[in-house]
């Protein structure tokens, strides 16, 4: 990680931000391109084919949403969203056209490096590994679909499993409510949330020591869940 | 006054006269004895000196008669065009008021102040026209002479034998700015005349020559020189007065006229105004309203109506009380109020019979030093009272009588059968006993006699005449009549004192009615809609109200008449709300209206207007629904005063919270802003000015404090934003079908770190249902409510989520066993700003507890605090169970573990 780290694009108009993170990412090896535009950015991410985009949804000049859906088109190159509270729509909107994670104002550097870490992971990765996978207590089994629980096996219906499953392959990053269901139930599901509600709970009092403090299967309130990466 | 100082009342009267002078415009009058005495000369010369001083003068009207030396001053000056008005086919020309306010000059002439304007005008009368120049703030000049006033009115009729039938109140004269007089001694001005330079219209000129008799002119010239005098006199005692200077004479005097119907009102009360005048006194024209009054023909009862109102035009009080009494009530007036003179006209024989003595006589006889004065001259000739008694008993009166006679007569024919010719008597006097005792003066007459007649033709012998040989008889047939007269008279007075009781009842019902309505209107719209409609049930046509809306007309309201929205209704209503003043229908102004437009006028001016269409215009005239109408005009605008006035007082209350409000929260902002600002701008100022004095333990001291107190600020913000979308409604529930696991959960993980040593116990029971919440409005709910409790407790203080499902709603208790709260502000704490008594700057900026029940309560719920059993602060909402999720389609095999699935 010195000069050939991984080449980050940071699209965001206020200066500040630009400086603060320009300070932040540089210490961690990260190099930097900035853009205050929207149309900036898309240049630049043509241009500079980065291996990570930081975008604001509050450009002056355009909407970050089909800033997302026009990068999407030809790259696959993971966008972490950048917004407020009280835009949960804007993210979830973000996060179904593609973009790959989000982060709320104001946020802490370390949180942001663990996002950028865990999107950095899933694109290199990409989704076709299936090696075990174990968070705290949890080991999932993929090839033999077994899932343990501080070493014992837990009982899973094929829905409770699918679901686990396919948090636990994107672990660390946010899947949105609509993501889920369409992963899990299918196309036709989309909207049906409550499924997911239930679910949740269930596989939560199964795999959680605390249901009601849960560890493992985090709530993004508004916009999704996601499982703890590490 | 008479120590020489004035009362507060006097000299406010005074500024507002002043305030008022300030923006009407000038009246000056060109005052003369007669016509030709050169006023229009005198009035065009000083137009000129004004000219040439730049003065922007206007000719509104000038009338040069084609006289030469009138025309040739005319010259030069600008001339408004007159208005064309054809009526009945002859074509007027009249003063252009309209044209001539919107030319706004500074100065207009408008001659002959007392013409009459033809109709179509706004006004009839031409000194109503200058009353409106005035008020627009334009000075008028104009010209008048000594018998068109109305105070001289019936004195110049006495000199001249010509009654004039146009007159200019006096309060136009006295009130005038200046006053010339335009004097030409009566040998000149007749050898003016001599020389034709006196115009006179071709068809006065009979009457003319006996105008201008020497005597005449020579009477007339006194009369004008007098009224100036009086004038200047007048403005002498004010200019006193506003100078505070002791007045030399004590103003002991005080008059009172009586008025009644019969007595000659306007005479009456125009002597009362001279001599006054005369006296330099207060003077009040009285009227004792009688139950028996009511049945008064209406033009009696006019009369004396006009002569309260002239009365108030010449500058008295006009009084009305009612009563039984005259004497009585006049004196109990005459001894609360100091009179020293009460005028009295001289009254109709019948009054006079009264077996005290006349009125007159009975005041004289009374105690007190008063003096009374019987005005001589010709009263009223009697009005025809007879005429109106007729119409008051029907048709079906005198069949009743003619039926009752009949049977009398058959009755009596039974009767002599068996007893005496006297006994038929008495039945035929019980006819017209009863006869009397039920209908009016004129059946029972008719009674009396056919009874006689009757008696006489079959009773008395000779029989079948009306020959009466036994003298006896004739005193039977006077008894008979007398006892039917004096019975008759009885009922018919019975019935006039239920009658007038009866309207008088039907008045005050009304009234009651009305303010008992009014007390419950709460808005300025349901004052109007009130009065509206009492009115109209009490008067039958069409009622509206319109309000005042910052000194314009207000739109009418759905309920309004068809003609309160007609444009030029409205410009009628306009031109009352403005100036003050009753027009429209059957008025002196703009009578060409369907509706009369009375003004709300309310302690502070108008405040609305009252137009009546009312469904024949006669009604309208009644003094008695005059009278209704005004008190009713009277109890809208104070209703309308007052509900203003509550408006205005709930506005101001409700500013003064805003201010608190916006006072409190800028201390609070301030300082809840600054706190964590100065904390992080010291420890990021350290850590850049370290030159290695820091040892890593304090660098990161500074460092978790940045952190901390961003993180502080950063709440604070949110919980403002939040408190601004609540407030503003922007705030929008997004509810999904929600485990409460799930807010709670998120709570904890955001608090984590936070919450220090108060260990947080969860017992939420597994079969509570899915709830409709917005997840991340009940997350905050959850965080304010756990960092509340969190800071208000002392370390280790154990806090617990607990939830219960009822039928309806769930019920969530987030507690804690610490202190609790102060007891009696269980409410209080949801208070915006409202921060417990002692608590710690700490504290946020008290809206937390605010924005929980703000969101609980868009959710459909509740939310309150309470003192635990145990000890310990309890907070609890509820959240409806509003129907229960769509069902989960069934998985195939419930009981499957992944391991039964082949990889």
């Amino acid at each position: 990680m010195t000069d050939a780290g991984p080449l980050v694009l940071l699209i965001e108009d206020e200066p500040q931000m630009r400086r603060f993170l320009r300070a932040a990412l540089d210490a961690q090896g990260l190099r930097l391109v900035e853009a205050p535009t929207a149309r900036e950015g898309l240049a630049q991410a043509a241009a500079r084919s980065p291996d990570l985009i930081l975008l604001d949804l509050g450009l002056p000049d355009g909407d970050g949403l089909d800033l997302t859906r026009q990068i999407r088109e030809w790259s696959t190159t993971p966008i972490i969203v950048l917004s407020a509270r009280g835009q949960e729509s804007d993210k979830v909107a973000a996060l179904d056209a593609g973009a790959d994670d989000y982060l709320t104002k104001p946020f802490s550097v370390p949180e942001l490096l663990a996002r950028i870490r865990v999107a950095l992971r899933h694109a290199a990765r990409g989704t076709g590994g299936e090696a075990d996978i174990v968070v705290g207590d949890l080991r999932i089994d993929f090839a033999s679909r077994l899932v343990f629980v501080r070493g014992e096996e837990i009982h899973l219906t094929p829905l409770e499993y699918k679901l686990l499953a396919t948090l636990a392959r994107h672990a660390g990053k946010v899947l949105t409510h609509r993501q889920l269901l369409r992963e899990v139930w299918g196309p036709n599901a989309a909207n049906q949330n409550h499924y997911l509600r239930v679910y949740m709970t269930q596989l939560r009092h199964k795999v959680e020591s605390d249901p009601t403090h849960p560890r493992l299967l985090l709530t993004e309130p508004g916009v999704g869940y996601r499982m703890r990466a590490e | 006054m008479t120590d020489g100082r004035r009362s507060p009342e006097e000299l406010l009267a005074q500024i507002r006269q002043e305030e008022a002078r300030a923006t009407r415009g000038r009246l000056k009058i060109f005052f003369g004895a007669s016509p030709g005495v050169g006023k229009t000369f005198a009035m065009l010369e000083d137009a000129r000196a004004r000219r040439a001083e730049g003065v922007d003068v206007l000719v509104g009207v000038v009338e040069t008669h084609g006289r030469r030396e009138t025309e040739a001053v005319l010259a030069g000056l600008a001339v408004l065009p007159r208005r064309e008005i054809s009526y009945r086919g002859v074509s007027l020309h009249e003063f252009d008021l309209e044209a001539a306010l919107e030319r706004r000059p500074s100065l207009i002439l408008v001659d002959e102040l007392a013409h009459t304007n033809a109709p179509g005008c706004r006004h009839t009368r031409r000194w109503q026209d200058v009353e409106e120049l005035l008020a627009a703030g334009i000075s008028v000049y104009s010209a008048l002479n000594v018998q068109h006033l109305e105070s001289l009115n019936d004195i110049v009729a006495r000199i001249t034998g010509v009654a004039p039938r146009e007159t200019v109140p006096d309060a136009v004269f006295d009130g005038a700015d200046e006053i010339e007089l335009a004097d030409l001694s009566p040998e000149d001005l007749l050898k003016r005349m001599g020389q034709g330079k006196v115009y006179l219209p071709e068809q006065a000129t009979r009457a003319a020559e006996g105008f201008f008799r020497k005597g005449n002119l020579i009477a007339l010239r006194e009369l004008a020189l007098r009224r100036v005098a009086e004038r200047v006199d007048a403005q002498m005692r004010g200019y006193m007065r506003e100078h505070g200077i002791r007045e030399t004479w004590a103003a002991s005097e005080r008059i009172l006229v009586c008025v009644g119907p019969g007595s000659d009102a306007t005479r009456l009360i125009r002597s009362a105004s001279r001599l006054a005048t005369a006296l330099k006194c207060e003077w009040a024209a009285l009227h004792v309203e009688r139950p028996q009054d009511v049945a008064r023909p209406r033009e009696e009862r006019e009369s004396v109506f006009e002569g309260l109102e002239l009365a108030e035009q010449l500058g008295g009080r006009s009084i009305t009380i009612s009563g039984h009494e005259l004497a009585a009530e006049i004196l109990a007036y005459a001894a609360t109020h100091n009179v020293t003179r009460i005028l009295l006209g001289r009254t109709r024989r019948t009054e006079t019979w009264h077996w005290r003595g006349s009125l007159a006589e009975r005041l004289m006889q009374a105690e007190g030093d008063h003096e009374v004065s019987v005005l001589g001259g010709e009263p009223d000739t009697a009005a025809p009272r007879r005429a109106q008694r007729l119409k008051v008993e029907s048709w079906r009166e005198y069949r009743f009588s003619l039926v009752i006679v009949t049977g009398c007569a058959l009755a009596g024919w039974a009767i002599v059968q068996l007893l005496s010719v006297t006994d038929v008597a008495m039945v035929f006097l019980l006819g017209a006993v009863i006869v009397g005792a039920r209908c009016g003066r004129g059946p029972s007459l008719m009674a009396a006699v056919l009874s006689i007649a009757a008696f006489d033709f079959f009773f008395v012998p000779p029989y079948l005449t009306f020959e009466v040989t036994d003298l006896r008889y004739l005193l039977t047939f006077l008894v008979m009549l007398v006892v039917a007269l004096v019975i008759s008279g009885l009922t018919v007075r019975i019935r006039e004192q239920a009658e007038a009781a009866r309207s008088r009842e039907r008045r005050t019902s009304a009234l009651y009615a009305l303010s008992r309505d009014l007390a419950d209107a709460a808005d300025v719209a349901a004052v109007a809609s009130t009065v509206a409609r009492h009115l109209r049930e009490t008067l039958g046509g069409d009622v509206a109200v319109l309000l005042d809306d910052e000194s314009r007309l207000a739109a009418p309201a759905p309920g309004d008449p068809a003609f309160a929205a007609e444009e030029k209704e409205r410009s009628v209503a306009d031109w009352v709300l403005r100036n003050r003043r009753v027009a429209g229908l059957g008025t002196d102004t703009l009578p060409a209206s369907k509706a009369r437009w009375f003004p709300l006028l309310g302690p502070e001016g108008a405040v609305g207007v009252l137009g009546i269409a009312p469904l024949d215009l006669d009604a309208l005239e009644d003094p008695s629904v005059r009278g209704l109408v005004e008190t009713f005009a009277g109890q809208a605008a104070v209703a309308l005063e007052r509900v203003r006035l509550s408006e205005n007082s709930r506005r101001v209350a409700l500013e003064v919270e805003a201010e608190r409000l916006r006072t409190s929260l800028l201390s609070s902002l301030s300082h809840d802003l600054r706190t964590p600002l100065a904390a992080i701008t010291g420890s990021a100022s350290s850590l850049l000015e370290d030159r290695g004095q820091l040892d890593a333990a304090q660098r990161r001291d500074l460092a978790e404090t940045v952190l901390e107190e961003a993180g502080r600020m950063n709440r604070l913000i949110v919980n403002l934003l939040d408190m601004i979308r609540l407030e503003t409604g922007v705030l929008a529930v997004q509810s999904d079908w929600l485990p409460m696991e799930e807010p709670v959960g998120v709570a904890l993980i955001r608090l984590e770190g936070r919450l220090g040593d108060h260990p947080v116990t969860v017992h939420l029971p597994p079969d509570l249902p899915l709830l409709q919440l917005d997840s991340v409005l009940m997350e905050q709910v959850f965080v304010n409510l756990l960092e509340n409790a969190a800071k208000h407790t002392p370390p280790g203080t154990k806090i617990e989520i607990e939830a219960e499902s009822r039928p309806t709603e769930v019920i969530v208790t987030v507690a804690d066993d610490g202190p609790g709260l102060p007891p009696g502000e269980e409410q209080r704490v949801f208070e915006k700003f409202y921060r417990v008594p002692g608590a710690s700057g700490a504290g946020g900026v008290g809206l937390g507890l605010t924005i929980c029940r703000g969101i609980v309560t868009a959710h459909g719920g509740r939310m309150w605090a309470e003192a635990r059993p145990g000890g310990g602060a309890a907070f609890r909402f509820s959240i409806p169970i509003r129907g229960t999720p769509p069902l989960l389609p069934t998985e195939a095999d419930e009981a499957i573990s992944g391991t039964s699935l082949p990889g």
